[in-house]
């Protein structure tokens, strides 16, 4: 090769670099920043600079603290329930609203209203619904002669309850994948299975979930990565409480970051939710380069045959 | 097999009409196929028999049982589409069974039935494939062969080979025509290609916008059509239509045009008594033309392309302002530019009546 095509193959290389050095530094030094912070015992009020390199020793010390691996186990259950039921709930209300009938659009509209709200709002919303005594639901009970649930006081209710909250705000996100994954299926293969003699469930069943499968994967691991982040929702409507019940990940780093003041645990922590994040990205990015890889294999064969 | 009838049967989409109500019998073990252009309501027609599109008015009886109540499930009935609508996630195997395993059909005999039907159709090797793994033919054949698994009575087939090239259009229109001989079963097929039409149809219906023009065999059709639109569209290339008036001259029946006076059949005198000087359409098939002059009345046509096909050529040829169609059998090039000579066989002319395009 000449020493002039080489230095056309270096043309773009080096126009590119100035805005990928950018990008890499715009984008990893905060994420660098956070994994040095995770080895240092380091308080805010000291410069980053002064703080003591403690090495591994905040990670060695969460994997045996009582508190962190509840606060751990209390995030994977909550995701675990929350993301099963807006699955259901979500796939289903698509199957159920995938018709055309009049005022299904507006019916729709306002079924996607509450991911809309910002989630704050959604968990004071909330938190007054449960309120004890003036909450529209221990009031509803009480009017029919039932005793008052004690929503956000008992350790298993206040699960319950910010479970209701987040299946509330984020059904609607598994709904809308859902609803688009539906109607792009092909109406023909609905109308084979039809006259194949299925009826509305076994088309469900046969035809219609299997072929919304590629998205419902994308949404479940989309959801799973929010459902492992959330915060806002529960920090407002139990701090975390009764006990540690509802104490999830993302409460216990912020409390240890801005109550104990320990920076350095707090990134520790934020790095082993991150490692977790990334295990599901990293899957569910595998999983799209598989359909993709498989469709663009399919479609070659089928041009040679 | 049931015989099917359509009773004033028609739809319409809001405000749009599709099929003004139409009257329709499809008879026992027939091969029936409608056809017509684009827009002209035969789809319409074969998804209400599907039970894919309800009727807006009017019904269908399997022989004398009403069915619209009656979902497509119900029916009795296998269909193929045109975009074959496989199921992608289920192999070529899964495809074709899916309608047995719904029916609890016993592995053994599901087993047997598919073997039988893919060894019939050549794609006994590719049960285990994928639908996205097959080429458009190969689709096409599972798609054929997932509804003879089914063993229903009425076949229903929505423009199957449209979505093929030519070549292998005409080698599927062949294994149709032998299928339609060995199965014994009702067939509707709907397409808008009249030479599928023709070469497949034990009868044919002709549509245009809804409304059926003739139901009769291709040979019918092809020779006594009822009006003008039936005409032009079986038939290829397609027919002539000529501006004339009608003239007598020593007792003989004319039709006289811009650059052409031709005598007509006698058997034509009593049915055009009423229109003489009256403006006609004369009909002329592009095989009615002769070299040899002698063969018919004289008519001297400009050539202005010759579309040369082989054995045979098409020549675009001009008759006063009039464009005319020559089927010409000569095995080598025509020269364009010059003028003509062609003898017509007058016995094969066709006359229509200008206004209601009704064949006189």
């Amino acid at each position: 090769m000449t020493t002039a095509s080489k230095l056309n193959r270096l043309t773009p290389y080096l126009f590119l670099a100035p805005a990928v050095l950018l990008l890499a530094v715009a984008l990893l030094y905060p994420i660098g920043y956070m994994i040095y912070a995770s080895f240092l015992d380091w308080r805010p009020s000291q410069y980053i600079g002064e703080a003591e390199f403690v090495g591994f020793r905040n990670y060695i010390n969460l994997w045996n603290d009582e508190a962190f691996r509840e606060s751990f186990g209390v995030t994977l259950k909550f995701a675990a329930v929350v993301v099963s039921l807006e699955m259901l709930l979500g796939v289903g209300l698509a199957l159920l609203l995938d018709r055309k009938l009049r005022g299904m659009a507006a019916l729709r509209t306002i079924f996607i209203l509450p991911m809309m709200i910002a989630p704050i709002v959604v968990g004071l919303m909330w938190r007054y619904m449960y309120h004890p005594t003036v909450g529209i639901f221990n009031r509803t009970l009480k009017s029919w002669g039932l005793d008052p649930i004690p929503w956000l006081s008992d350790g298993t209710w206040s699960f319950v309850a910010v479970v209701i909250a987040d299946v509330w705000q984020w059904t609607p996100f598994i709904f809308i994948l859902s609803l688009a994954a539906l109607q792009s299926l092909p109406q023909s293969a609905l109308e084979a299975a039809e006259l194949d003699g299925a009826t509305g469930w076994q088309k469900i069943w046969h035809i219609k979930l299997p072929l919304m499968m590629p998205v419902l994967i994308v949404a479940l691991l989309l959801r799973l990565i929010d459902a492992f982040k959330v915060l806002e929702v529960v920090l407002v409507m139990t701090n975390g409480g009764p006990g540690l019940s509802t104490e999830i990940l993302s409460l216990r780093i912020f409390r240890t970051a801005q109550e104990f003041q320990e920076l350095g645990v707090a990134a520790a922590m934020s790095n082993y939710l991150l490692i977790l994040l990334m295990i599901l990205t990293v899957i569910m990015f595998v999983y799209n380069k598989a359909v993709e890889n498989r469709a663009a294999r399919l479609r070659a064969e089928a041009q040679e045959a | 097999m049931p015989t099917i009838r359509f009773e004033q049967v028609e739809k319409s989409f809001g405000a749009v009409r599709v099929l003004p109500p139409l009257d329709l019998s499809l008879n026992d073990g027939e091969f029936t196929v409608l056809v017509g252009p684009s827009g002209c309501g035969k789809s319409t027609t074969l998804r209400i028999l599907a039970g894919l599109e309800e009727l807006s008015g009017g019904e269908i009886f399997f022989d004398e049982n009403p069915i619209s109540g009656l979902a497509s499930k119900d029916r009795d009935l296998a269909m193929v589409f045109q975009d074959y609508a496989l199921y992608p996630h289920m192999n070529i195997a899964k495809n074709m069974s899916f309608a047995l395993r719904l029916k609890k059909t016993p592995t053994a005999e599901i087993e047997t039935k598919v073997k039988r039907v893919a060894d019939m159709l050549n794609i006994g090797h590719l049960l285990d494939r994928k639908p996205a793994e097959l080429s458009g033919g190969q689709r096409q054949r599972v798609a054929m062969g997932r509804a003879l698994v089914r063993d229903a009575s009425t076949f229903l087939f929505d423009e199957p080979l449209s979505n093929l090239d030519a070549k292998l259009r005409g080698k599927m229109r062949t294994e149709l025509a032998e299928m339609r001989d060995t199965l014994d079963k009702n067939m509707v097929y709907v397409t808008h290609d009249q030479i599928e039409a023709m070469t497949l149809g034990d009868r044919i219906v002709v549509m245009s916008e809804g409304v059926i023009q003739q139901e009769g065999t291709p040979e019918q059709l092809f020779k006594e059509p009822a009006n003008k639109f039936v005409a032009g569209f079986i038939g290829s290339p397609t027919m002539n239509f000529l501006d004339a008036e009608l003239v007598s001259e020593k007792g003989k029946l004319l039709a006289r045009g811009d650059g052409f006076n031709l005598p007509l059949p006698k058997e034509l005198t009593s049915n055009l008594k009423d229109y003489s000087k009256r403006e006609i359409t004369l009909g002329v098939r592009p095989s009615s033309f002769s070299t040899d002059v002698k063969t018919g009345a004289p008519i001297e046509l400009r050539l202005v392309v010759s579309e040369y096909l082989g054995a045979q050529s098409t020549l675009v040829t001009k008759c006063g302002e009039a464009e005319i169609l020559v089927e010409h059998e000569s095995s080598s090039p025509m020269k364009t530019g010059g003028v003509l000579k062609f003898g017509v066989r007058t016995e094969e002319l066709m006359v229509f009546d200008k206004e209601t395009e009704r064949r006189l």
